[in-house]
């Protein structure tokens, strides 16, 4: 038998094992089906109105606000606390931490679909979707332009993020060459793909640097960058603590029992790294603040506002993440977790739409539309539906 | 930055893609510089007839200027209308201004801009390809003067925006609101000599105007420049917006970006092998191998 013939009688067999892996198993009628189902049908109602009628004709948009709610949280956020997925391989690879590497593959599909779903939603948003090519193929490269990078890096990063996934599917489909050829790959892709994140999770950040006479000087600063990589950190941590919470409850058939054990170990050092690096953020932004005189800036709403997010959403669950290590309380800690990432959400629409044209009168301001609402329940629902299927279907979580 | 360094800059940039410039041809020819138009204030009658001129010219909604009172309450530039005459109520009676896109000579949108839909052309303006452009809507946040507008109603929206009639100066003309002013409140010309007759009419009549010339240091300096006899603040101005070109907030953040695709891999690479355990285990098996022989 030649190379062709094999390679046909391959591709068939891996046909046919996809077919038989597509059909659904178990039941039917979950309350998450129940719920997810209907909002994925109304969501893509709207989407067929917003791809005729324009972008005014579902959301709230307007010439004052052009980034909204599938900006500001679908992709900004989401992005951000996909950031897990690079701080566990900086771990696990650089750092050769074992501990974490029952959690390093699930983290990873974690991240990957985010920036498959949440990038993605980016598609939704763009006017004119069709020409996003254009700063790929070479006809129009602005290389002057942040965007340029955050472009190419979301793009390359979730190559990355496939490669380093890519055994897990290799091993599914049962070929056993690819996985190990894939598997050599994974320290080469690992390193790659932590630099391309430290860039485009500040690169997000430095979008907003010509923004400056818009946003609110106490949200403004030429550091934006370095907030953002920082907050990514943490946030990815405490997104990381906080699945893993859910995915225990919900898969706790597909997780092996000392692995159930360990996990608590696990998200006691995830605390422990969370509570440092935003002790490291809240410092930042203290530095921040005092070298910018912003002192008078605090009175007023603006001031009780961002105190809100940096007291009561930085510093507060920081010390909860320390109390919760020390005192190996896992409650505090994933309330602490829950809390974090509400704060780099908060961030997130703080910089990109509440603080932003911050001068203007109330009836201008943008609110989501409902919407804009289902669009983005949508876009997480859809990507639950793929998690759940990868995860009962290929060996995500750990068995031992 | 001035032209020089400006010329300097994008020449280098561009030498990057098009290898096949022929300099020498190029520096032979006559220089050219930025166009731009002067607005005088206190020369405007309010009379609207740019407007229409403008929406002629490109095609868009056609203002009906005897009938709708539009001078009523401030306007902005829109998605249906590249420039608006607003009238301010001032400490010497009423001013009227003319609003449109500036020209910045390093323009934040065209920094912004990812596929370089949004260009600064040699000849000075600013102007929008709708063939590159994605919609993304960033030149919209990154323009400090809130210009680019985008159209939010249509499957195919486009971003709107005063173009300085592109195609009119190909052609030898004037930009169509410049040709339909009938006070002479719009002048075009290149900003040098447009600078010029701005600083002159200021010192001549040091009482009629302020003694500032809007546009040639805000944002880094614009192509298109506005005399007061007010303070601008006054008339729909941002004076709060500082000289810097705006492209320079993102300056430092893109040099940073080789240094990190460059350093960080090695610095990681190094990391790993730093914490690689398996020598120290083997030296910890040989020592007490060795030890175990004495």
């Amino acid at each position: 038998m030649n190379t062709a013939a094999i390679a046909t009688n391959e591709f068939v067999r891996f046909g046919k094992f996809f077919l038989q892996e597509l059909k659904p198993r178990g039941k039917w009628l979950t309350p998450f089906n129940v719920i997810s189902i209907p909002i994925i049908l109304l969501g893509l109602f709207i989407l067929y109105f917003r791809f005729t009628q324009g972008l005014g004709s579902v959301t709230n948009l307007s010439q004052k606000y052009p980034f909204g709610f599938w900006i500001g949280f679908d992709v900004m956020t989401g992005v951000a606390l996909a950031g897990g997925a690079y701080v566990i391989c900086f771990v696990v690879y650089v750092l050769r931490l074992e501990k974490y590497h029952s959690i390093l593959k699930v983290t990873i599909l974690n991240g990957l679909l985010a920036y498959v779903f949440y990038s993605g939603a980016l598609l939704l948003d763009l006017g004119r979707p069709w020409h996003i090519i254009n700063p790929i193929i070479g006809n129009s490269f602005g290389y002057n332009s942040v965007l340029f990078l955050v472009a190419w890096h979301f793009l390359l990063y979730t190559g990355a993020l496939f490669l380093e996934f890519s055994p897990t599917i290799a091993e599914w489909a049962h070929w056993e060459r690819l996985r190990r050829f894939l598997t050599s790959l994974t320290l080469g892709t690992v390193i790659v793909g932590i630099t391309l994140s430290m860039l485009h999770q500040s690169g997000i950040g430095a979008m907003f640097l010509m923004a400056k006479p818009k946003i609110h000087p106490l949200w403004y600063s030429e550091y934006i960058p370095l907030l953002y990589f920082v907050s990514s950190i943490f946030g990815g941590l405490a997104m990381v603590i906080f699945e893993g919470t859910v995915s225990g409850k919900v898969f706790s058939n597909l997780i092996g029992r000392t692995s159930h054990h360990s996990h608590d170990e696990i998200v006691l050092g995830l605390a422990k790294g969370a509570a440092i690096t935003m002790f490291v953020y809240y410092f930042f932004l203290a530095f921040i603040f005092m070298h910018g005189e912003k002192w008078t800036l605090l009175n007023g709403p603006w001031g009780y506002w961002y105190l809100i997010e940096v007291i009561g959403f930085v510093l507060i669950p920081c010390f909860m993440f320390a109390y919760g290590v020390r005192n190996k309380r896992l409650g505090v800690i994933k309330v602490a977790a829950v809390m974090t990432v509400l704060g780099v959400i908060l961030n997130r629409q703080n910089v990109c739409l509440i603080a932003y044209n911050w001068y203007v009168p109330v009836a201008d301001k943008y609110y989501p539309s409902w919407q804009e609402f289902v669009v983005t329940l949508m876009v997480v629902f859809v990507e639950v539906w793929v998690f759940r299927w990868v995860v009962t279907r290929m060996s995500v979580f750990s068995k031992d | 930055m001035d032209r020089r360094q400006f010329l300097i800059v994008s020449a280098t940039v561009g030498a990057g893609g098009i290898p096949n410039v022929n300099i020498k041809a190029d520096a032979t020819k006559e220089p050219k510089e930025f166009v731009g138009v002067l607005v005088d204030t206190t020369r405007c009658i309010g009379c609207r007839s740019c407007e229409v001129a403008c929406s002629e010219t490109h095609d868009n909604y056609v203002p009906d200027i005897t009938k709708d009172n539009a001078l009523e309450k401030i306007r902005d530039t829109s998605e249906r209308q590249y420039t608006v005459v607003n009238r301010f109520m001032t400490e010497k009676g009423e001013v009227f201004v003319k609003k449109q896109c500036l020209h910045c000579w390093q323009p934040a949108c065209a920094a912004a801009c990812l596929v370089n839909a949004m260009l600064k052309t040699k000849e000075g303006p600013v102007t929008w390809d709708g063939d590159k452009c994605m919609g993304c809507r960033f030149c919209m946040i990154s323009c400090p003067f809130d210009i680019p507008k985008f159209e939010y109603s249509g499957w195919n929206p486009r971003i709107m925006k005063c173009n300085m009639c592109y195609e009119r100066l190909q052609e030898g003309k004037k930009p169509a609101c410049v040709e339909a002013c009938p006070a002479d409140a719009l002048m075009f010309g290149q900003k040098r000599e447009l600078m010029e007759i701005a600083r002159h009419r200021v010192y001549s009549h040091p009482d009629k105007y302020v003694h500032h010339i809007y546009g040639e240091n805000e944002a880094g300096g614009t192509g298109w420049l506005y005399l007061s006899a007010v303070p601008f603040n006054q008339i729909g101005f941002r004076t709060d917006l500082g000289t810097t070109p705006y492209p320079e907030y993102t300056r430092e953040f893109l040099i940073s970006i080789p240094l990190i695709e460059f350093g960080v891999p090695a610095f990681l690479l190094a990391l790993n092998m730093l914490t690689d355990r398996k020598d120290e285990l083997r030296e910890d098996r040989d020592w007490t191998e060795r030890g175990a022989d004495k």
